[in-house]
This record gives C-alpha cells, sequence and structure tokens, in this order.
C-alpha cells in the first residue's frame, strides 16, 4: 500500500500540486521557529563566560554546517534513487536541493571566517574540518557545473548523480575530522553519546535554529523543484492546462 | 536580558562586525534565494505560456 502511495507521489504531476500546498507550512513553521530561535540566541542565552558576546554566532553557525551536510545526503539519496529506478522527480529532487546546500555550505564557512578571526586569529586555516568544508562546497558548485553543461536532461542527471555519490565520501569526513585528525575547530558540540558540551539554554537557541533553517530548506527546495518541474514537463498535458487556466 | 541599551546590543561586546557580518549575510542569502526562486519562476511561467500560445495559433493556421 505505501509502496503505491510513493510511487504515486513520485509523478511530477500528483508531487507539483502537493508541494505548493506544503509550501506556505514550511514558511509558517520556518517564521515561528526563526523568531524563536534568535529570540533565545540573543536575548535569553547568556554571555559566554570565555568568548564573550562573539559566540553567539554559532547560532547560525552550527545550524548551517549541519544543513550543507544533510542537504548533500538528500541530495545524494534522490541522485541514487534517480539511477536505481529511472524516476523522473529524482533528478528534478536532486538539482533543486544543490543550490540551497551550496548557500548553507557558503554560510558555514562565512559564518565561520567571522568567527575564527576573532576566537583564534585567523579567517582561516587549512585544518581538516574547514578543508573538508570548502571540498563539499566545491561538490556542489561542481554538481551544478556539470548538470548545467550537459544538455540532454537524462545524461545531466547521470552524470551528476554519479558525482553527488562519490562525493558522499567527503560527508562523514566533516563530521569526524575533529576526532580524526588534531585540529583548530572546536569538537562537536551535540552528540548522541554523551551529554551536550554546553550549557542547556544555547543548545536550545542553536536547535530552535538549526529546525528553522531545516523548514527554510524544504520550502525553497519544494519551489524550487515546481520551477523545474513546469521547466522538464512543458510538453505534458497537465502542464499545458495549468498555464492555460492561468493565462485566462 | 543582557543589554542596556540598544547601542549595547549593537556593539555586541565588541564583537559586532563579527556576530552582524554573520547574521547580516545568512539574512541576506535568505531573503535573496527565495526571491530569485520566484522571479525564476515568473520567467518560466510567461516563456511557456508564449509557446503553448504561439503553438496553439500554428495548429489553427
Amino acid at each position: 500500500m505505501s509502496m503505491i502511495n510513493w510511487f504515486k507521489f513520485s509523478a511530477p504531476s500528483t508531487f507539483y500540486p502537493l508541494a505548493g500546498r506544503l509550501i506556505p507550512v514550511f514558511w509558517a513553521l520556518f517564521a515561528i521557529l526563526a523568531l524563536a530561535g534568535l529570540w533565545v540566541g540573543f536575548f535569553v542565552a547568556p554571555t559566554d563566560f570565555q568568548q564573550g558576546e562573539g559566540y553567539r554566532i554559532i547560532f547560525i553557525h552550527v545550524g548551517a554546517s549541519w544543513m550543507s551536510m544533510f542537504t548533500y545526503l538528500v541530495m545524494a539519496f534522490w541522485a541514487g534513487m534517480g539511477l536505481a529506478f529511472n524516476t523522473r522527480l529524482s533528478g528534478m529532487m536532486a538539482s533543486a536541493l544543490a543550490p540551497t546546500g551550496a548557500l548553507f555550505a557558503f554560510i558555514s564557512l562565512w559564518t565561520g571566517a567571522l568567527w575564527g578571526k576573532p576566537m583564534w586569529g585567523a579567517w582561516w586555516v587549512w585544518d581538516a574540518r574547514l578543508t573538508s568544508e570548502l571540498i563539499l562546497l566545491f561538490l556542489y558548485i561542481g554538481f551544478i557545473a556539470l548538470t548545467h553543461a550537459i544538455d540532454d536532461t537524462r545524461r545531466a542527471d547521470k552524470a551528476g548523480a554519479i558525482l553527488a555519490l562519490v562525493g558522499v565520501v567527503n560527508v562523514p569526513i566533516i563530521y569526524f575530522s575533529v576526532k580524526w585528525w588534531n585540529t583548530l575547530h572546536q569538537g562537536a558540540s551535540v552528540s548522541l553519546t554523551k551529554a551536550p558540551a554546553m550549557a542547556s539554554i544555547m543548545l536550545w537557541g542553536m536547535l530552535l535554529c538549526a529546525l528553522a533553517m531545516w523548514m527554510y530548506s524544504l520550502a525553497v527546495a519544494l519551489m524550487r523543484v515546481r520551477v523545474i518541474i513546469l521547466e522538464r514537463e512543458r510538453h505534458t498535458d497537465w502542464v499545458k492546462e495549468l498555464l492555460a487556466k492561468r493565462s485566462q | 536580558m543582557y543589554w542596556n541599551s540598544f547601542s549595547d546590543f549593537l556593539a555586541m561586546g565588541g564583537y559586532g562586525f563579527y556576530v552582524w557580518g554573520s547574521f547580516g549575510v545568512t539574512a541576506l542569502v535568505m531573503v535573496l534565494e527565495p526571491l530569485l526562486i520566484t522571479r525564476r519562476r515568473r520567467a518560466t511561467e510567461s516563456r511557456l505560456t508564449r509557446q503553448i500560445r504561439a503553438e496553439a495559433r500554428q495548429e489553427h493556421a
């Protein structure tokens, strides 16, 4: 039963209106979580005893870094689905996620530089964590460039999927880099095996901001995938009917 | 509340440049991305609508 539903929603014509209904829900959740996260981050969480007010960059840095890695995994998942089952929607999903993932990788590096300068005395160091995150940004850019360079969308999806899947190996490298190598970057703030290494109110602010970014990513990726669906399905009757209704 | 005044809030204990540089660029990115997608959507819709109308005229002719 669930199989049938999955295949039903993997049809672009069914997914398009579903995504359209979900977008405002994710925007609303984003607004609530972002306001709550910023409130906790700036007005509830206390000053850090070592880093003063400078530590407040954490409220976006950690969420953006998580999103950049998680989005890559989801993108690679859809790419793999496309290779395995040749479903049309998979390649569109991967293409819709790549720019958002790239932007979060950029935000992660940008906020990291602005945090590194006052705390470490350097905007950038060739440290395992920072370098592997930079490679992640390059993987996103490579995926976008490669898929845009090939005119035939099916071939573009396949080439992009192979790149995305090979690049997956980089995600655990980023995540475990602070354990595997001696790095300047601090260890994980939150881990599944031990208590968080920070005050719980700071942790709450960070989680709220991370969840807000999650909702943002869902909303934006769905917005983009709807445009990609229109572009790629322009020769189908359902898109023609949809646009005819719109122009009346 | 840890801020005595608005300028105190802006100063961020001397880290204002770094904190607002981080939050500002993040906010800018998160405003621009949906705007650009909306623009791309409008452009795509009007281009495809024109194409469909042109095809319809050709069929009638």
